[in-house]
């Protein structure tokens, strides 16, 4: 089978370290290793590796852009361009370049779950917006769809698993009449659906007990989901206070237009308040901007990887439900070799379930942290700099008042203060 | 009582003939040249007994501008004829014949030329009598502190929208203080440098209430001078109380004149019950109208005594009041300045904190 990393190392710094050990256990080019020690070798990274890897080893680079609206018989929808460059060897060329609809996405992140259910897939931008009426073809709703559907690529990209799944490299290769042909190769609609209905029906068996550390893993991400939500809530809730504030903020030039227009002495200092005021708002409508357009996206795509935490909790304890049922109906019965062969990979499959989870819960989060981490950093500091503008102006405005007048020293000292 | 007639033009030619660069101290007690211009009145015939109007007055440009917004305002419906350019960019055209036609042009509109501050512009000289010069100065005064009183109330206004929106703003902060907290409890390399940054925002949501108060100072010192604009006004209705004074004492001496003036001359002009009977029932004896003379005469002194007093008065109190008001204007000028950069020390003060704050959160963050 092509495509696995094993077969192939061409990275080098840390992560050949990872591949390494893959490769050790596989020297005879059998496929992919499915004994959980092995497994979890693969997963445990140390954090220091983790870093490293990000700076040094990125050998793909992922582009999301180029909206352009198709138009058929049926339906108009949206292509964005997704351009790849790479240097692994499991690609044929260096450089693709090929055009996918959101469909597209959405179809593989779903076989990415099915093929890895108790991995952490991060999410893809919701596939459309309840409130505000935002149309589908509209520009701010397109480019901030675009920048989500870039994240999710990189972040698969990144990541040690998924990045080398098949469909993924299908995904940034085929052209669309191949993609077509690739995504009718999947299981069908049928069995897909006897899967959901079996998961369903050993949900709500429900499990007899939780391991602690999923237990403590579960009621983590019920509390992280609320935290999220609520921080993107408030947040929203700041960035409407603040454009409320800018319009008021807005009526004070006018009114200290007409004022100078009145006076005469006082006309030049009022003159300068007028301007200051214009400055600073401009200084206010670039702070307003960095909320929504950088904080806000973070957070919210922090709400979805929530739900998605959750999904995959379940998906494991479905899992774990399905070997239970099973296992009890055969302690029940005589011993049968084909019905113990069928717990015993379910068993099995458990296993490598809670063992991807686990070691996949320490890589998110990591990520999570870094993400967070940069996005509340870069938000300080657009606040800092918003204050340090308009005291800036302040300063100005205050100065030019200063040359008409005698002030006393002490007057201009305290003004050297700020 | 002078008649002006509706057709100002009929009794009077003006000119303006001549330009002059004077030197004086201004409001604020600087040097300044100025040009002023002479308006030469030519009366066709003066009727009745009022004092003859100067043949000739001199007024700068800023007196016409004055006159002019004195128009606009008091006549809003009519189109007021525009004055040219204060300064000619060819140094050899003076304006004199563009502030000829404005006074032409006034003078033949058939509502503006009855205006009666336009009258005494034309003919009145500030030293003798304060009745043209007055008005105007006090219109201008009243018309300054109206805008002012409105365009303070204005900004009042504003600000209190403004305050009411950045304590939002700045509240809405401390649920970030709280959800940090809550979410600094779940997590383990995380926690510490959310708890703390959960602080700061505490600290910035509490923040506002200071600079609010602070804030206040600025808008009482505004409400002081909205305070101020009414009592500017009550001196202005007082000056036109006075002024109304003079005016009825002027009318009254003026009438008793001319009734002299018919009883001397046997001639009626001025419809009066006596001069009516008096035709009616036959002609008074001499003796009658020699003791009417007399009294009319007491009457006309008595009259002419008011009216000098009156005229003292006015003169008077538009000294001291215009002294004051010079004062009060410098006063003004002084504390609103004072008040604006105080303003600004506030906001920057503001700003401080607000480095100080996020420079914290921003260092919280960094230890996530």
């Amino acid at each position: 089978d092509k495509g696995q990393p094993w077969q192939n190392p061409t990275t080098t710094g840390n992560k050949s370290n990872l591949l390494h050990q893959m490769n050790t256990s596989l020297a005879d080019g059998s496929p992919m290793p499915n004994s959980p020690s092995s497994l979890v070798n693969q997963y445990r990274l140390e954090d220091d590796d983790e870093g490293q890897k990000d700076a040094n080893t990125k050998d793909i680079f992922i582009a999301v852009d180029n909206p352009e609206s198709q138009v058929t018989a049926i339906e108009t929808f949206i292509m964005y361009r997704v351009a790849t460059r790479t240097t692994r060897s499991e690609f044929d060329s260096s450089e693709y370049e090929v055009r996918r609809r959101y469909q597209d996405f959405l179809w593989l992140r779903s076989r990415l779950e099915d093929n890895h259910p108790t991995l952490i897939v991060h999410p893809l931008p919701e596939k459309f917006v309840m409130k505000g009426m935002v149309e589908r073809f509209n520009e701010d709703f397109i480019e901030t769809r675009r920048k989500a559907l870039h994240r999710f690529l990189n972040k698969i990209s990144e990541h040690p698993i998924l990045s080398y799944s098949q469909h993924f490299k299908v995904f940034l290769t085929a052209q669309v009449s191949d993609l077509a042909s690739h995504k009718k190769q999947g299981p069908g609609f049928l069995s897909r659906m006897g899967e959901t209905v079996r998961a369903v029906a050993n949900s709500v068996r429900g499990l007899r007990s939780r391991p602690e550390e999923f237990a403590v893993m579960q009621e983590y991400v019920e509390d992280f989901s609320n935290k999220m939500c609520s921080m993107d809530k408030v947040t929203q809730r700041i960035v409407k206070e603040q454009r409320e504030y800018l319009e008021e903020l807005k009526q004070y030039s006018p009114t200290y237009a007409q004022w100078a227009d009145l006076e005469e002495e006082l006309a030049d200092p009022l003159k300068g308040v007028v301007s200051c005021v214009v400055q600073c708002s401009k200084e206010s409508e670039e702070q307003i901007h960095h909320l929504s357009e950088v904080l806000v996206p973070a957070l919210h795509e922090y709400v979805l990887c929530a739900e998605t935490l959750k999904a995959v909790m379940r998906r494991r304890d479905n899992i774990q439900a399905e070997f239970e049922a099973k296992n009890e109906a055969l302690l029940s019965r005589k011993v049968d070799q084909e019905a113990v062969k069928e717990v015993d990979g379910l068993a099995d499959r458990m296993e490598q379930a809670n063992n991807a989870l686990k070691g996949d819960w320490s890589r998110w989060q990591h990520s999570m942290r870094t993400d967070l981490r940069s996005v509340f950093i870069s938000t300080a500091e657009k606040n800092v700099e918003y204050y340090e503008k308009v005291r800036q102006r302040e300063i100005s405005a205050s100065d030019s008042n200063f040359t008409h007048t005698e002030k006393t020293q002490t007057e201009l000292l305290f003004l050297f203060f700020f | 009582m002078v008649e002006r007639g509706t057709a100002l033009l009929r009794k009077v030619e003006i000119n303006v003939a001549e330009a002059e660069k004077r030197t004086g101290k201004n409001t604020v007690n600087m040097q300044e040249t100025y040009s002023v211009y002479l308006i030469e009145i030519r009366p066709a015939e003066t009727e009745g007994g009022t004092p003859a109007a100067p043949d000739t007055l001199w007024r700068r440009y800023s007196d016409f501008e004055l006159l002019r917004t004195y128009l606009l305002v008091t006549y809003p419906y009519i189109i007021i004829p525009p004055l040219p350019e204060k300064r000619y960019r060819l140094p050899l055209i003076s304006p004199l014949v563009g502030l000829e036609n404005f006074l032409l042009r006034v003078a033949s509109h058939p509502v503006l030329s009855n205006d009666k501050i336009f009258f005494l512009f034309l003919t009145e000289v500030s030293s003798q009598t304060c009745v043209a010069e007055c008005p105007l100065k006090i219109f201008s005064l009243k018309h300054y502190s109206d805008e002012l009183n409105s365009v303070i109330s204005q900004l009042l206004r504003v600000r209190a929208r403004v305050a009411d929106r950045l304590y939002g703003v700045y509240k809405v902060h401390g649920n970030y203080g709280r959800v940090f907290s809550e979410w600094s409890a779940i997590e383990k390399e995380m926690g510490d440098g959310l708890q703390s940054a959960g602080h700061h925002m505490d600290t910035y949501a509490a923040s506002i209430d200071d600079i609010l108060e602070e804030e206040e100072h600025f808008a009482d010192q505004l409400k002081e001078y909205l305070f101020y604009t009414d009592a500017v006004r009550s001196v202005c209705r007082k000056h036109e109380l006075i002024q109304y004074e003079l005016e009825m004492a002027a009318q009254d001496l003026a009438q008793k004149k001319q009734q002299k003036e018919e009883l001397a001359t046997g001639t009626v002009r001025i419809f009066s019950l006596k001069g009516m009977t008096s035709k009616l029932f036959g002609q008074e004896s001499p003796e009658q109208r020699e003791s009417r003379l007399a009294a009319l005469e007491q009457s006309i002194q008595e009259g002419e005594e008011t009216v000098k007093e009156k005229n003292t008065e006015c003169k008077e109190f538009m000294r001291t009041a215009w002294e004051d008001i010079e004062r009060f204007k410098e006063q003004k000028d002084r504390d609103l300045r004072e008040a604006l950069i105080s303003y600004a020390i506030m906001q920057i003060s503001m700003c401080k904190k607000g480095i100080q704050v996020w420079s914290n959160a921003k260092e919280c963050f960094s230890k996530m």
